[in-house]
């Protein structure tokens, strides 16, 4: 009880609220390097998955990505790469998880879009060819739209991954909320390390709120129609 | 309108062609039906024409213009294009779907507008459900928008794979005499591509019947197909029914009617019975020439002396001279009558028998 009374108080302390190392500033590192590996991530694997999912060629690129991305864990690319970074002069913290959660994002994302492009029901794709639509105009006005309830998935999945994982930051000496974890775990603070798993938990979870509001807004509504409705109509 | 010259497509990894040196002529406003049985190359055929695949060798002409000349977009967008699965877009409303092409084509919105509506109404298809999505339609609806859909931009020429292959009987019915109802207003130059030679004798003004390999076996009027089966192969393909098959292509008025029991209310039970003992049936007609109100049995004689007070029953079939013998016969047979009525609006014309009918199946 009194260790639940201690947390209480951490998240009441206004010390915690602001300045550098306060909750909105490690909030908002945390997002940012986050939205940056997933937006890098997506601006990389998107554009080759849609052609080569258009093309239905090059499976093996995308199940190679799959399980290279599950074999190599991040913490292992962090610590491959910090050294790279110091040399490079790049310094410590930023681009060693920049590139960790790259990678951790990367996968899904090119897999899950190859596929949901390739899986397109090929009579939709012969219609508009036969109805004169060019390799482009088959895959933004056909391929694309159809596949974007997998596209979209892809991108909240590799999000949330990506913020869960961010707290990695905190070990290359980056911010995120990360920092709570690692230096509570430092002064063997413990009700800093749980607020620090409770933010993170939070930040995840919004994530999967935010993005799935997202998706069910851009996915077109004709793909949301579901049989039940159709039932629905002609009753 | 269309012109195949020595035609042949060889697939990759493959040594037998699918399509081996076919030649076909396509007139302009012309239905031609591309027959026959799974691997002869029909629908490799039709997707030559607009290049969804294409040919290893030979020419393709279309309105004078070789395909291979131009852009295959461009050509495809000037040529209608119905496949069996109709493919409609479900992500896009059925409005959409029915502007895909003038899409494409850069129309503006009011054109697209007029032309969507235009077409729904052409293809009977309710204006409410063009704000719909395709999830939300039956087979039939969804087969209707696919017809609209090719017709969107006006092209000439209509290609049409299978087109009615994934609806049920009484819905292909309805859609092949729809279709036939179109074409005789829109004349649109149509290759359509079929397994089921009942389909192609309805709809083809042509029957192109090919074997294995796109060999070309005959390629004729359906009624001339009918009569003179180029050979065995085609006599096999048309089955043993082909008599049969070809009375739904010749009209009643083709033959010679038998004037029928018919009486006027003048006559007497006795004469009555005699007509119908003549024609060897248990009923009569009554009427005066080309005036016939109704039939009677023996029985609803009973007590009349003459025909003057005998309650007329109502013809329940009625055949009009245009109707196919087929028709003929099926009223006929399912009315178990001997013979059927045929009348020219309120005139009576005579009764269709099925000796008469039967005379066309021999020949």
């Amino acid at each position: 009880m009194e260790f639940l009374g201690d947390l209480v108080a951490w998240f009441l302390d206004p010390e915690n609220w602001t300045g550098p190392a306060g909750i909105p500033s490690r909030v908002w590192e945390h997002i940012q390097i986050s939205v940056v590996a997933t937006v890098a991530a997506a601006a990389i694997a998107l554009p080759p998955a849609l052609w080569l999912g258009h093309r239905r060629r090059g499976g093996f690129a995308a199940v190679a990505a799959i399980n290279i991305g599950r074999a190599i864990p991040s913490f292992a690319i962090m610590a491959l790469f910090l050294p790279i970074s110091i040399r490079l002069g790049l310094g410590l913290g930023f681009w060693p998880t920049l590139l960790a959660l790259f990678a951790l994002a990367l996968p899904p994302i090119f897999t899950n879009t190859y596929t949901g492009v390739r899986d397109v029901d090929p009579a939709l794709v012969e219609a508009g060819r036969g109805m004169g639509m060019t390799d482009g105009e088959v895959l933004r006005k056909i391929e694309a739209p159809m596949a974007s309830p997998v596209i979209l998935a892809a991108l909240r999945v590799s999000a949330v991954q990506v913020v869960a994982t961010a707290p990695l930051a905190a070990l290359v000496a980056w911010g995120g909320l990360g920092r709570y974890i690692v230096d509570g775990f430092a002064v063997q603070d413990n009700v800093r390390v749980l607020a620090g798993g409770i933010l993170v938990a939070l930040l995840s979870i919004g994530t999967e709120i935010v993005l799935g509001a997202v998706e069910k807004r851009v996915v077109p509504q004709g793909l949301t129609t579901t049989e039940d409705v159709v039932t629905g109509a002609h009753a | 309108m269309i012109r195949l010259t020595e035609v042949t497509k060889t697939f990759p990894g493959t040594s037998k062609p699918a399509v081996d040196k076919l030649s076909l002529s396509i007139g302009e406003g012309e239905v031609v039906v591309l027959v026959g049985p799974s691997g002869c190359g029909k629908t490799t055929t039709l997707k030559m024409i607009n290049r969804l695949i294409e040919p290893t060798s030979g020419s393709i002409t279309v309105a004078g213009q070789d395909i291979l000349s131009m852009q295959a977009h461009e050509l495809r967008r000037g040529i209608g294009y119905v496949i069996q699965q109709i493919g409609l877009f479900p992500h896009k409303t059925i409005a959409e779907n029915i502007a895909t092409v003038p899409s494409l084509l850069g129309w503006d919105k009011v054109r697209t507008d007029e032309r969507v509506a235009e077409l729904a109404q052409l293809v009977e298809l309710s204006p409410e459900f063009l704000d719909r999505y395709p999830g939300e339609l039956s087979g039939g609806q969804r087969q209707r928008v696919g017809v609209a859909r090719a017709l969107a931009a006006d092209p000439p020429v209509l290609l049409m794979d299978e087109p009615f292959g994934a609806v049920d009987p009484i819905v292909r019915a309805n859609l092949q005499d729809e279709l036939l109802e179109l074409q005789s207003r829109l004349k649109k130059t149509i290759v359509l591509v079929t397994h089921d030679i009942d389909e192609a004798i309805k709809l083809g003004d042509r029957v192109a019947i090919l074997s294995e390999g796109g060999h070309l076996e005959q390629y004729d009027s359906p009624g001339e197909i009918l009569r003179n089966p180029a050979n065995e192969f085609v006599a096999d393909f048309l089955g043993s029914d082909r008599g049969i098959k070809r009375l739904s292509l010749i009209p009643i008025s083709e033959i010679k009617l038998d004037p029928g029991p018919v009486l006027s209310r003048r006559a007497t039970r006795e004469e009555a019975l005699s007509v119908m003992a003549r024609y060897d049936i248990g009923w009569a007609a009554i009427g005066d020439g080309a005036d016939v109100e109704g039939w009677f049995t023996a029985d609803d004689l009973e007590g009349h002396k003459t025909l003057r007070d005998v309650k007329a029953r109502s013809f329940q079939i009625k055949l009009k001279p245009e109707d196919s013998l087929r028709e003929a016969l099926d009223a006929v047979i399912t009315s178990h009558t001997a013979a059927a009525a045929v009348f020219d609006g309120d005139r009576y014309l005579g009764m269709a028998t099925v000796d008469e009918i039967s005379r066309e199946i021999v020949q």
